[in-house]
């Protein structure tokens, strides 16, 4: 039986944070991907596209409240000191989500003539938003110290990562909708796709070689071996993504699922990488996640509520994506 | 100016605009309920068409509610690490379970609320309707526990400096909660009563005769005149619990510098902390004895007792919480009157023969509630300095090492959105009512026209 004490709460809670950011990153980076498609569609395409996202992406986005309160309050220690070295990127971020936020409502609600004007205000949120939590990442696998190199890796994962995002977007866009908006979905993931493997391949390669601990940590024997599918899966599925994206949209909408699904499983695949990759550190090459953990009393307190409740949000967001799944078609408050 | 009286300017700024749109949803959850009810009951159009209007207004007011909120959990990080770096095993709990239990159940639930109306059964509907009304007072409660434990923290105990929760039933049900947590859903009611009638009664202006704005105008004015007396005794009673746990607030809410019998009742002053006085004072004697101890000599403290020996201030700036104190009393007596004037004029004339001063007043209080809660909460806030968390942390120990022109950059950029947000949001709104004033019902304006694009055949 396990015990819930100070060495296994704060892998509890890391973990939990994990999924949390995992499941944002998926979830919020297929409305930041369709946010960022914006200036490549029509205006009524942009409706559709709205619609398509419209009953979750307030749902998504609290993945990252979660996230942030996780780390907020089981890693206080290490909330500070992150936080406070993204300052910028992080109120880049905060202004990005609030303008990608109310555009939703604003384009729907404001005089007619104002909507391109919230458009616009859509896409700008979404790229802020995109871009900076893609330089928060690079920052963060540079151990968060600022300097010129780091900041330029961390402008090339900014990149990667927006790419990533309107990867997805286009593959939910595929999944969520169908004739000219799907196939015009298809050419923009056929694009994407290049940016997607050029990102992750320099994100992969690069963090072994700033970290001789991650480098010691995949490169030595017999961890090679047992670490050897997560490449080698991600290069499975890049090369059936593009295999598909080629053949898609077919006559009978069968695997217009796939982009989506494979889409996902690259994040989670990424994901666990830089997972293995960071353990135990919290903040990269400082705390552990040991050292930075709130006491075991409270985490314990925390973690009750947690369990009770974290199945039924799961469940009702199952639920909200069975009740609004199919096309996207135009919403109604009725 | 300094990183901490940037940051706290920012803090300020952040939580005073995130804060003007839970107070609608709070209570405009319940609202928008009781009209759904209504129309379950009785099948009359105007409470549906009501409905419908709300809504949107709701959905708005979320939006803008949870983007603003996700910008506070990211400040405590960003500029005020001391706070969870010290009370963190107290306030991450709290937070955690404000996340936990009401978050999701607003943001989930709130899609269906929305867009499910006709995909799934209405008794759902109604649930999914009520869980987000639920979700958003749940909210508003764990929030306002842990600011209630900020203001009077106890269950608790120091250890190397660091805060350790010894009694969560104290914790959570510490001695301030009451009374603020009742005050906070008043102020939320009444500011949605006034949003409500303001907009019905523009309506009615601009020549919009529909019936849905009788009924909005009946419901609240009559909201309205029902919880103001109610806020008023609330206010009073945590204006006490405040004199016994936070003295030095209530001093400097009434400008009282020196402690003893007979205190007059200031009704305006210029207060002086120079010289340790108020000019230009104008005073009902005996006044604040009166209304803080009953009785005409009863003993009020004084702002001088909060000096340390070495010439140290422990009391909070008096002039903000002494002149936010009175914005907030006056116009809550605004609201009785406007209310309960309204009230007599229904029940003399009826509502369709409300004369046009009277709606032109309405619709100029249509955000008094907000006056009154932001400058409520400036008193409260302001009211607790120098301390952050009263007697445990104060606010200078728990501020960030960020430099000061990077807090400023942020600062002016959060200012820009957060102006341009809400004069955006305040013409959405009157948007919307000559929207609905021309005719165009909420229901009819978003077409329900077949998918954009053509299907293929399947």
């Amino acid at each position: 039986m396990m015990t819930l004490d100070a060495t296994t709460l704060p892998m509890i809670f890391a973990t939990l944070m994990g999924v949390s950011i995992l499941l944002y990153v998926i979830l919020d980076g297929f409305d930041l991907g369709v946010g960022l498609l914006f200036p490549f569609a029509t205006p009524t395409e942009r409706d559709r596209m709205i619609a398509s996202i419209g009953p979750f992406w307030d749902a998504n986005e609290t993945w990252l409240v979660l996230a942030i309160g996780l780390l907020l309050v089981a890693f206080p220690a290490a909330h500070g000191t992150i936080l406070t070295a993204l300052y910028l990127p992080v109120a880049i971020m905060l202004i990005g989500l609030i303008l990608r936020g109310v555009a939703f409502e604003f384009r729907a609600k404001a005089p007619l003539s104002q909507k391109p004007n919230w458009d616009r205000a859509f896409f700008a949120g979404s790229l802020m938003t995109a871009l900076s939590q893609g330089f928060m990442l690079g920052m963060y696998i540079m151990g968060l110290d600022w300097t010129g190199g780091h900041a330029l890796f961390a402008l090339l994962t900014a990149g990667a990562l927006a790419v990533a995002y309107s990867f997805i977007g286009a593959a939910w866009t595929i999944l969520k909708t169908d004739g000219v908006l799907q196939a015009k979905a298809v050419t923009w993931a056929r694009g994407g796709i290049w940016g997607l493997v050029l990102g992750m391949g320099s994100v992969s390669l690069a963090t072994p070689l700033v970290s001789p601990r991650i480098f010691d940590k995949w490169f030595s024997f017999p961890e090679i071996l047992t670490l050897a599918p997560l490449p080698l899966i991600s290069a499975a599925l890049i090369g059936l993504l593009w295999y598909a994206l080629r053949h898609l949209p077919t006559a009978s909408d069968r695997f217009a699922w796939f982009p989506f699904v494979a889409a996902t499983g690259l994040m989670c695949l990424g994901f666990a990488g830089m997972a293995y990759s960071f353990y135990p550190f919290i903040v990269p090459e400082k705390l552990t996640i040991y050292e930075a953990a709130s006491s075991p009393e409270s985490l314990r307190i925390i973690l009750y509520g947690t369990c009770v409740v974290l199945p039924v949000i799961l469940g009702y967001t199952v639920l909200a994506y069975t009740i609004f799944r199919g096309k996207a078609t135009s919403l109604s408050y009725d | 100016m300094d990183t901490l009286l940037l940051s706290r300017i920012q803090f300020g700024a952040n939580i005073s605009f995130h804060i003007l749109f839970p107070t609608i949803t709070i209570a405009l959850g319940w609202v928008l309920l009781f009209f759904r009810f209504r129309f379950a009951r009785t099948g009359a159009q105007q409470w549906m068409d009501a409905y419908m209007f709300w809504v949107k207004v709701f959905a708005l007011s979320f939006a803008l509610g949870v983007v603003s909120g996700i910008t506070m959990s990211f400040q405590f990080g960003t500029n005020w690490p001391g706070f969870m770096e010290t009370v963190g095993n107290v306030a991450g709990p709290l937070l955690a379970y404000e996340v936990l239990t009401a978050f999701f159940l607003e943001a989930v639930f709130l899609g269906i609320m929305l867009f499910g109306a006709r995909r799934v059964p209405t008794w759902l509907h109604l649930t999914a309707t009520f869980l987000v009304a639920f979700g958003t007072t749940m909210s508003a409660f764990w929030i306002i526990v842990l600011n209630s434990w900020m203001h009077t923290p106890q269950g608790y105990e120091l250890r190397d400096g660091i805060v350790h929760a010894t009694d969560w039933w104290a914790i959570i049900f510490n001695p301030s909660l009451p009374y603020r947590l009742t005050h906070m859903l008043l102020a939320s009611g009444l500011t949605v009563a006034f949003l409500i009638a303001g907009v019905a009664a523009f309506r009615r202006l601009i020549g919009d005769r529909a019936k849905t704005t009788a009924t909005q105008l009946r419901v609240g004015l009559g909201l309205a005149a029902l919880l103001i007396p109610l806020q008023i005794v609330a206010g009073d009673m945590h204006g006490l619990n405040t004199l016994e746990h936070q003295p030095a607030k209530v001093a400097a809410m009434e400008a009282n510098w020196d402690t003893g019998p007979n205190v007059p009742l200031v009704l305006f002053a210029l207060p002086d902390e120079d010289t340790r006085s108020n000019r230009a004072e104008i005073a009902i004697p005996n006044g604040a004895s009166l209304i803080l101890t009953h009785r005409l000599d009863g003993i009020v403290p004084g702002l001088n007792d909060f000096v340390a020996e070495d010439g140290t201030v422990l009391h909070p700036p008096v002039a903000p919480v002494f002149y936010g104190f009175r914005i907030m009393v006056g116009t809550g007596f605004a609201m009785l009157a406007l209310s309960w004037l309204g009230m007599i004029l229904i029940w003399r004339r009826g509502v369709d023969h409300l004369p046009r001063p009277y709606l032109m007043a309405a619709t100029a209080m249509t955000f008094s509630g907000w006056l009154a809660t932001l400058s409520g909460w400036y008193v409260t806030e302001i009211g607790r300095q120098p301390w952050l968390v009263t007697g445990v942390l104060s606010t200078k120990q728990a501020v960030g090492d960020v430099a000061a022109p990077l807090v400023m950059t942020t600062l002016i950029a959060y200012l820009a959105v957060y102006a341009l947000l809400l004069a955006a949001y305040i013409a959405v709104i009157f948007h919307l009512a000559r929207r609905a004033a021309a005719g165009k019902t909420p229901a009819r304006e978003e077409p329900r026209q077949a998918p954009v694009g053509a299907i293929p055949a399947e």
